[in-house]
């Protein structure tokens, strides 16, 4: 077994033995109902973090609107789930909105990208955020209503729906959707995010994956070794946005009203998720996923640390930016530490995975 | 027929012909170099060669195939590989993964294979490593291969960087300045190497260069440029000796 | 008329876009850095204003004031602080990601000393503006003075970088560091400078922005900044009065769309704006072409 293989296992190890472990605190009664609360946005947290790593760590290009590939996802499986809701059983149903929502977001993410790959470094992580921001100010316009005469759509009001007596209004402008079942539990979200390191971790290992951090390497050298740079861009960033539409699928399906509001899928929203990745390293999936469900979880068991939370968390990223960037500091650590002895291999590792 | 035949090149940026009515015949199996001053136009050449810069005017045929206006990645595939004056290697990549990039093209298997780690993955990695592994001794880089690019050698970067061109399975090597930035021993060391990697690969290298030493030792031919413009052209000791290039080169 | 008010109103958000998108374009045309705090530097400058004019009761001149000298600090201190460390790091995305940061410490200390609530910002401007037509068309006084205000920054802006040492010497670091390291400019105090313009540019658009709207929240120079930077982008990023054309032209867009259209889209077609921009002409309207060397 060679070396990435057995780094890939201790990562799923990890997240099946905190599965386990938590498992047993919840049979045992051992769990607060406010923890249990938060155990599927843990999960849904972490998978979009793995998503937005596999964009900004690998590909290299920074997205701030990763949370309107989340919202898609949420949205379009919601809106199934609530449409199919008296005429599908709950198994398939969840499935085949898990699989609604991942391939809305592929595809807006592949829309999406044809353009925004175009740019680079400041332009891109722009226009992402604005894409987000579009994509959030026009499902809030949104008015979609079914009734016996089929779906209906507006972007004026419910009213101008004018649907039939019989009619339901599922998409509801700014008040979003009300009363997706909860299908999402702990264990799904286990077995999403289980699936997303799969992949994300094979992708990397692969020549797909190595084309990809070629580009981010040096596009110049990559085109010139025959890597086709907007392609692997392109499907880089789709499938970044097909694994946090999964995320939104579990968000959706774990709350009662949906609405596309900025708490939850604005920019600040994306920034929070790049707040993960880049305390869990840069390109360093494995950290991602630690530091979303350390990230996510703290201020939340600790009320008193919620105030001070965001404070904190902005203060260790520039800290920690310029720690790991500065040339200087750089020098200066390889100066004064060496590049070999612990600190050194250490720091070596850290920049492997970056 | 010439393996690169290059008829009428030019480019103008602005008002300035960097290039102008270059030609050039590279047989195969030679070593040729194009040298001049600074800023003669020659890394210029390279970028029209390798789809880089597309032409105002001119023909660019390899192995008889018209590849004038075709972009870097099909140039690429058609069977040109370069490396660059200021080396650009993948650098936060292990040595062996900067020359796997490079086999990708001739090793191939789906993305769902690869995102899997099913069907042909684990048989066509394999054979990838392999391969690696061979142009990887063959540029004494097989010790390194873990290691990140970035944490190489200056001289050893430069190996890389061939390996990496070599990965693609070229029919023409591009060098620019390959010596520049080394000491006389890795100049030394380097000139082995492009030997080493004619032998080997029977390869048809052009390079250009400034170091005067490294171009009389290895080249059987030579353009001159000068001012965007071919100055002298044909064997190497008799270009060298010509005066109008000892002025180009020492000024009047 | 309606049509002649809304365009008024229009004019008069697009010269705050303009004013702040004027930091945005300098910063970034020198230090080659998207500052995402900047928009921050605005709301820290309303309650900069906000807390001196209640300790003052209502003088908001020396409120105005002591918000520019203290944003002018805070930008050349962020600048030395987070910004300078991450000048020639390997990845040109850390110094974005910094000013994220810089962003997020910016609004979550203003909202552990004022708290989440909006506070009610009253006008820096008293007067009450003038009547046409019989007072069918009516223009507010912060109107003509938000407008005026951007003339004569833009005005001053040009002299200054046409006609004197230091902005010549900004002209020089944004067209390539070393080579104006080499002529004898201080580069590292050439971008402080650039830092210091724009963040009291950033104070004097937050007394325009809330004298205007005068809801003051932690949150309310991100996505003005967010826009400026937009128009900045529209404009041609680096060009002083392509930031001024970007900025009218965006804030009667916004103005407009919001009227006619949908107030629930109107962000939603600004940003359309720019991801239309940067695809047909990502060098905007006055920006020149830059291509990468190979």
């Amino acid at each position: 077994m060679n070396k990435i293989t057995k780094q890939n296992l201790i990562t799923y190890g990890i997240v099946i033995a905190a599965y386990i472990i938590l498992e047993i605190l919840m049979l045992t009664g051992n769990l607060s109902s406010h923890l249990k609360g938060l155990l599927v946005p843990m999960t849904y947290y972490a998978v979009i973090a793995v998503a937005l790593n596999l964009c900004v760590g690998i590909l290299g290009e920074l997205s701030i609107g990763h949370c309107g590939f989340m919202c898609i996802g949420a949205f379009s499986s919601a809106f199934f789930s609530k449409a199919t809701e008296n005429s599908l059983p709950t198994a398939p149903r969840f499935i085949l909105a898990l699989i609604i929502g991942i391939a809305m977001a592929a595809l807006f993410g592949f829309l999406i990208g044809i353009p925004v790959l175009r740019l680079k470094g400041d332009y891109l992580a722009i226009v992402t955020l604005a894409f987000g921001e579009i994509i959030k100010n026009v499902i809030n316009s949104f008015y979609i209503g079914i009734d016996s005469k089929g779906l209906h759509f507006t972007m004026k009001s419910a009213m101008d729906l004018e649907m039939e007596a019989d009619g339901n209004v599922i998409v509801n402008g700014a008040m979003g959707i009300t009363g997706t079942p909860h299908n999402a539990s702990f264990t799904i979200g286990i077995v999403v995010l289980l699936v997303s390191l799969f992949v994300v971790q094979n992708l990397i290992n692969s020549r797909d994956g190595r084309a990809i951090m070629a580009i981010r390497d040096n596009y110049i050298a990559a085109e010139a070794t025959g890597v086709n740079v907007t392609g692997y861009k392109m499907m880089a960033f789709t499938i970044s946005a097909a694994i946090a539409g999964a995320a939104g699928v579990l968000f959706s399906h774990n709350i009662t009203t949906l609405t596309a509001s900025s708490q939850y899928f604005g920019y600040n929203a994306s920034i929070m998720i790049l707040v993960y990745v880049v305390l869990g390293g840069i390109g360093n999936i494995r950290g991602s996923v630690i530091a979303a469900c350390i990230l996510y979880l703290l201020p939340e068991l600790l009320r008193g640390l919620n105030t001070y939370r965001m404070l904190i968390y902005s203060i260790i990223l520039i800290v920690m930016m310029i720690v790991n960037w500065s040339p200087k500091i750089i020098a200066w650590r390889e100066k004064t530490f060496g590049k070999s002895g612990i600190l050194g291999f250490i720091l070596r590792r850290k920049k492997e995975v970056a | 027929m010439a393996l690169l035949e290059v008829n009428n090149l030019s480019i103008s940026f602005g008002g300035l012909r960097a290039v102008d009515n270059f030609n050039v015949q590279i047989e195969k199996g030679e070593l040729y170099g194009l040298i001049g001053p600074n800023g003669a136009g020659k890394t210029t050449v390279f970028n029209l060669l390798t789809g880089v810069y597309k032409p105002n005017e001119g023909i660019i045929r390899l192995d008889g195939e018209d590849i004038t206006r075709k972009s870097t990645i099909e140039i690429n595939h058609a069977g040109i590989a370069r490396t660059f004056q200021n080396i650009r290697l993948f650098k936060n990549m292990p040595v062996i993964d900067n020359v796997k990039v490079g086999l990708a093209e001739r090793y191939k298997y789906s993305a769902l294979e690869g995102m899997l780690h099913v069907g042909k993955y684990r048989k066509v990695e394999k054979e990838m490593d392999e391969e690696a592994m061979r142009l990887l001794k063959v540029f004494d880089l097989d010790g390194e291969r873990d290691y990140l690019a970035a944490n190489l050698p200056y001289g050893k970067q430069r190996k890389l960087e061939i390996a990496r061109a070599m990965a693609t399975a070229p029919k023409l090597l591009l060098l620019d300045e390959p010596a520049a930035g080394m000491n006389p021993n890795e100049t030394k060391e380097l000139m082995d190497t492009i030997a080493l990697v004619r032998r080997e690969f029977d390869m048809t290298i052009l390079l250009i260069e400034h170091d005067m030493k490294l171009v009389s030792g290895i080249c059987e031919k030579l353009t001159v440029l000068n001012f965007g413009r071919v100055l002298c052209q044909g064997e190497t000791k008799e270009v060298l000796s010509n005066p109008e290039v000892i002025t180009a080169y020492l000024g009047e | 008329m309606s049509f002649l008010t809304y365009l008024i109103n229009g004019l008069s958000l697009g010269s705050i876009y303009a004013i702040i998108a004027l930091g945005y374009t300098m910063v970034y045309g020198i230090a080659k850095m998207l500052n995402f705090a900047h928009g921050d530097f605005i709301m820290v400058g309303c309650y900069i204003i906000f807390s001196v004019s209640a300790a003052l009761s209502g003088n908001s001149v020396v409120g105005i004031i002591v918000a520019i000298i203290l944003c002018t600090l805070l930008g050349v201190t962020t600048e030395f602080v987070a910004y300078r460390p991450l000048r020639g790091a390997a990845s040109p995305l850390a110094v974005l990601i910094t000013a994220i940061g810089v962003s997020y410490l910016l609004e979550n200390i203003a909202l552990l000393i004022y708290g989440a609530d909006i506070k009610s910002f009253s006008s820096v401007i008293s007067w009450e503006g003038v009547s046409f037509a019989g007072g069918q068309l009516k223009i507010q006084g912060v109107t003509i003075v938000t407008i005026l205000v951007s003339v004569v920054i833009l005005t001053v802006l040009q002299l200054f970088i046409n006609k004197t040492k230091q902005g010549q010497a900004m002209l020089a670091a944004s067209e390539d560091k070393g080579a104006a390291t080499l002529m004898g400019i201080n580069v590292n105090r050439t971008i402080a400078l650039t830092f210091a313009i724009g963040s009291a540019l950033a104070a004097v658009a937050g007394a325009l922005l809330c004298s205007a709207y005068p809801s003051l929240s932690p949150y309310t120079g991100a996505m003005p900044g967010i826009k400026a930077f937009v128009a900045a982008v529209l404009g041609g990023i680096g060009s002083i009065p392509g930031a001024m054309i970007g900025g009218l032209a965006l804030g009667i867009v916004e103005i407009l769309s919001k009227t006619y259209i949908s107030s629930q889209l109107s962000d939603a077609i600004v940003f359309g704006i720019l991801v239309v921009v940067l695809l047909v002409k990502p060098t905007g309207i006055l920006g020149k072409v830059v291509q990468e060397k190979v």
